[in-house]
Order: structure tokens, then sequence, then C-alpha cells
């Protein structure tokens, strides 16, 4: 079955990695793609590590477990590298996703030996700068979608656009933060 | 033209209440309810519909609530999960004795305890003997599906039995995912307005309802709860099918994947048969000749369907999400168990209990149990009665 991207993403309670698991479900889905975007559910606290999940395929998707081998991981949160085996089962042809300030290099010796491609991000300077505050969720979102290339950066951005004026109907004024937040981080991601 | 969107399990039942506009909701609006009411409070609110909701102080209340509005004559529904669910007990087998056509939607999480929010099949297994209809999916789609046929059922003149309809908690009430909506104009007609034939509210006929039944007269109303689940079971088929004819998506007791010529097959319930699925089709790609039988209606239980259905396998593994606590069989083995034994057959029957409280059940665990069936249709001694995706320390 490998019409199908499969991405997990770890997060701490609060970070958002949740709500930007539904999203990029929700922009996959726009663009046309069969979708699955679902969180692991537990005693849910503030802080405590998370875990969600996405599929996005041509095909039907019918498998219902979590996912293991994923092509994707996202780490919202760098200090979950201590605390979690983020890239167990990770594909070697696939790759993760770390929000952070440190360089790549101090961050790699923390993946245990992981093969793949490694990518960094500063997602909290991107979303105070953007944003005026630190919600690291949109950022990681635009980053996944520019390293996994499940769309174009116009149609994403875009499809986004058109989310954020839905989601944020009642309070305009953070659109546009939330734009430059996505732009930022397209561009950023390395 | 059907309506491509994205909806978790929970938000594609609260969308087709929102198309059928039910008279009453009763509902405890918080945990260990789902956002199920919530979403159809914003319905209201919003004026999209007119249904009435009752925010009750709990769910013996919801329950009772729903009964009254029953009774009353009006169309109505409640929304619950696990301890919840447990909670209305008492009233569910009121519910069904009074032979009222309400629904009720569930979606299946454990119970405590240990205390514990996820999906199994606990609370509405252990309701299985309270007299409801019982219809299950494995996706948002199918729930959805199954709820706009919910009332077409329940409130048949030879039914009248109250109707749950029940997904697996969290696997699809939380998980977005694709989904075919109807128009509403297309639900509605398939609905139908509801005309009660006997009604607390109905002036011109006075009714008591939910007397004391002394000796001489109980077991008369057990019986015709029986008869009723009975006749509920063409009742079923025929609506699945004019289901179909409207949407493309036809329903029947259940779904047989690659069964008609398997060896070896699988009986489940729930999302799990989505993720069995894949497993078949790895291995029908070596040849193996797998299938599936995935149960959607368990009260009335199609005995003699499913037995017809699983006469050609050799091996048959049935997966319970509960536990029974008689030590050889989960529930649902059980009930399949004595329908293959009237239909006298010879396939080897191995007990499964997976996914309790919300154990991932993995594409491997499938293919684990085929295994094992393939080797107990070769005649090798296996254990009739096991756990799968236990930890192993």
């Amino acid at each position: 079955m490998k019409n199908t991207v499969e991405i997990r993403w770890h997060g701490r309670g609060g970070q958002g990695a949740k709500t930007a698991a539904l999203l990029l479900a929700d922009v996959c889905f726009k663009h046309g793609k069969n979708v699955q975007g679902f969180p692991e559910y537990g005693p849910e606290r503030m802080g405590a590590p998370i875990t969600a999940y996405n599929r996005i395929s041509d095909d039907e998707l019918r498998v219902h477990s979590n996912i293991y081998d994923p092509d994707y991981v996202v780490v919202v949160d760098e200090t979950l590298l201590e605390a979690i085996d983020v890239t167990a089962g990770l594909s070697e042809d696939g790759g993760i996703v770390i929000n952070t300030q440190k360089p790549k290099e101090e961050i790699i010796p923390h993946l245990k030996g992981y093969k793949g491609k490694v990518y960094t991000i500063d997602a909290r300077r991107i979303s105070e700068e953007a944003l005026g505050k630190y919600f690291p969720n949109s950022p990681m979102l635009a980053a996944i979608v520019a390293v996994s290339k499940v769309m174009e950066k116009d149609e994403f951005l875009s499809q986004m656009e058109t989310s954020y004026q839905h989601k944020f109907a009642k309070k305009p004024e953070v659109i546009e933060g939330n734009m430059k937040a996505l732009r930022m981080a397209f561009e950023e991601v390395k | 033209m059907a309506i491509r969107e994205r909806l978790s399990g929970n938000e594609a039942v609260a969308y087709a209440i929102k198309q059928v506009n039910p008279d009453v909701m009763p509902a405890f609006p918080i945990t260990p309810s789902t956002e199920i009411p919530q979403l159809v409070a914003n319905y209201i609110a919003n004026g999209e519909i007119d249904t009435e909701f009752i925010p009750v102080e709990s769910e013996h209340s919801a329950m009772s609530a729903t009964i009254g509005a029953s009774a009353a004559g009006a169309r109505a529904l409640t929304a619950t999960s696990s301890c919840g669910m447990a909670l209305m007990w008492e009233l569910l087998y009121v519910a069904a004795s009074n032979r009222l056509p309400l629904a009720l939607t569930l979606v299946n999480r454990a119970l405590s305890g240990p205390i514990n929010i996820n999906c199994d099949h606990s609370d509405s297994m252990g309701a299985r003997d309270a007299g409801w209809i019982q219809i299950y999916a494995e996706n948002n789609q199918e729930v959805y599906d199954n709820f706009i046929q919910a009332y077409r059922i329940s409130e048949h003149k030879d039914v009248h039995l109250p109707i749950m309809i029940c997904q697996d908690g969290f696997i699809t009430s939380h998980a977005l995912a694709n989904i075919e909506l109807l128009e509403d104009d297309k639900v509605k007609n398939f609905v139908g307005e509801y005309q009660p034939e006997n009604y607390l509210l109905n002036e011109q006929e006075t009714m008591a309802l939910g007397p004391y039944a002394v000796s001489n007269y109980y077991m008369e109303t057990k019986k015709a709860q029986v008869e009723a689940m009975k006749n509920a079971k063409q009742v079923i088929l025929d609506v699945g099918k004019e289901f179909g004819e409207m949407s493309g998506r036809s329903y029947g007791f259940f779904e047989e994947y690659k069964l008609s010529d398997a060896d070896y097959a699988v009986v489940i319930i729930g999302s799990a048969a989505g993720t069995t699925k894949d497993a078949i089709d790895e291995l029908r790609e070596k040849g193996i000749k797998a299938g599936l039988l995935k149960l959607r209606v368990f009260r009335p239980f199609p005995a003699e369907e499913i037995a017809a259905a699983l006469k050609n396998c050799k091996a048959i593994g049935i997966m319970d999400r509960s536990e029974g606590f008689n030590g050889q069989a989960g529930p649902l083995t059980a009930e399949i168990s004595a329908a293959l034994f009237r239909a006298k057959s010879q396939a080897k029957v191995v007990s499964y209990i997976y996914g309790l409280g919300g154990r991932d059940y993995r594409v491997e665990d499938a293919l684990e149990v085929f295994d094992e069936l393939k080797e107990a249709a070769n005649g090798k001694e296996v254990e009739q009665f096991r756990y799968i995706g236990l930890r192993s320390r």
C-alpha cells in the first residue's frame, strides 16, 4: 500500500499537534485525497506527550490501527527527543522534522542512529515573529507539507487561507499572522 | 449527487441527526458522553433544526426523558458512551418492553475498571439482552448511513423496538476521514414523518404505558418482544436495500469480504473489519483463501444467515472486543458457535479476545489469526480461546 503516506506527530498536550494533524487531513482532503487524521487518546494533560497520526492516500483507507512504520515524523517539542523513541519504525526513505533552535548537528546524535533525512525548523521564532505568540502548529504543518510534498506550496497556501477564513471568521486579525507563519516555515525548513 | 466531505464519526452522526431533525433529544451533556449532543445543541442554537434539547442531570434521566418523549408520541433519541450507558441500564429494558421506537447513538468504549476511556464493545455487549436492536459500523460512512436507516427500522409497525446505532470510540468517533453525505431532501424523504400509532398525548384514545405486569402477563410481553425482534430482520433487509437504491450503498445483516470461496474466515464487528480486509488482501496475493464476515446487525441475531455464509469454511476465528468471563469464548463467539452447532457445522472455531480498552488491533494481528486458523484447519491442536495483542512483559 505505498500509495499511502503515513505521518506520526509527537507533541505535548496544549501545543496543537492534534489540531495540526486534523488540519493536515483537512487540507489534503481538499486536495482530493483520501485522508485519516486521528490522535491517540489517553489521560490528556497540558504538557504530557501526545501522539497523532495521518494517512494520506489515493486509495480507500481501511486500516484503523495506529501507525508504527511512518514515512515521516513531526516532533513539535524537542524535549520529547529524550522521553520518546521518535524514530521508532520510521522509514529511512522518509524523514523527520524537528522544531528546534539548535543546529542540526546537535540534534542528530539524539536520533538513535536514524539514517534518513533530518529537517529542522525554528517554529518558536517563526511563530513569535508572525503571530506574536508561541503556537508551533502552523509552522510545523507547513514544514511537513514542504518536506513530504503531499501537495504543492501554492495550492497549500491558498487552501489554508480559505480554512483560516472559515476557522477565524470571528477574529480575522489572526489570519495574516498565521499565513505569514506558514510562508516563513515553508521557506525555512531545511 | 453525493456530497464529498470529511467528518469525524461524531460529526457524521450529528449531521445525520440534523438531517433527520427528530423531535426531542434529552442528553447528559458532558463526559462520558461524546461531542454528539454538543454538536446537535449547536445546530439547534443556530436555528438549523427545531429539535427540543433537554440537558439532564444523568444518563438515567436521559433515557427516562427519552422514554417519556417517545411515549408521548415524539420521535426521540439520546446519545451516550461507556459508563453513561451503564447508568441507563435499568431504563434500557423499560424502553424495549414498552415497545418504544427511540434511538440511542452509542460510541462504544470500555467500562471501568480499571478506569479507561478507549474503545471496546463492553458497553453494548453487556446490554445485548436488553431487547434493543443493535447495529454496528466499520467507519464514519456506515454510522452515518445506519443512523439514517434507524427510525425506518424501529418505527416499523411490525417492530416497535428501540434501536442502538453503535460506532467504535475514538477509532472512528474522533478520527477525521472522507465521507459521502446525502442531500437533506433525500434524507427527509427516506426517513419520512413519524406517525405514532399509540401515544400518550392522543386524547382520542387514552392508554396506559408501563404498568405493572403480573406473572400472568409478564412472559407474554417478553414473547411479544421476541416476535418483534424476529420481524425486525425482514425490515432491516428491506430498509437496507431501499437505502442502497437511494444512496448506492446497500446494507444487510453483514458484509462478506472475499468469503464465498474462503477456507479461513474471521468474524468481526466494527472498525477492526477494515484492518482485517487489508490483511486478507495480503494473504490472497499469496494464494491463501482468507475471508471476512463483518457483522453489522447483532440484534436481531442473524444466526441461520451467518451459519450459511460460513458453511464452506474450514476454520473460523471469531473476534470479540469484550469479555464475557465464561472462560471459553467471548459473547459473539458463543452466539455464533450455537448457530454453527445447529447448522451441524464441522468447522474449527477459535475464539479471540482483542482490542480491550483501546488496545490497538493491527494488520499483523489479523495475519497471526489467519496463520493459526490455517494450522487449525490442517488438524493441529490450537488453543480454542485466547487473547491476542497482549503485552509480552
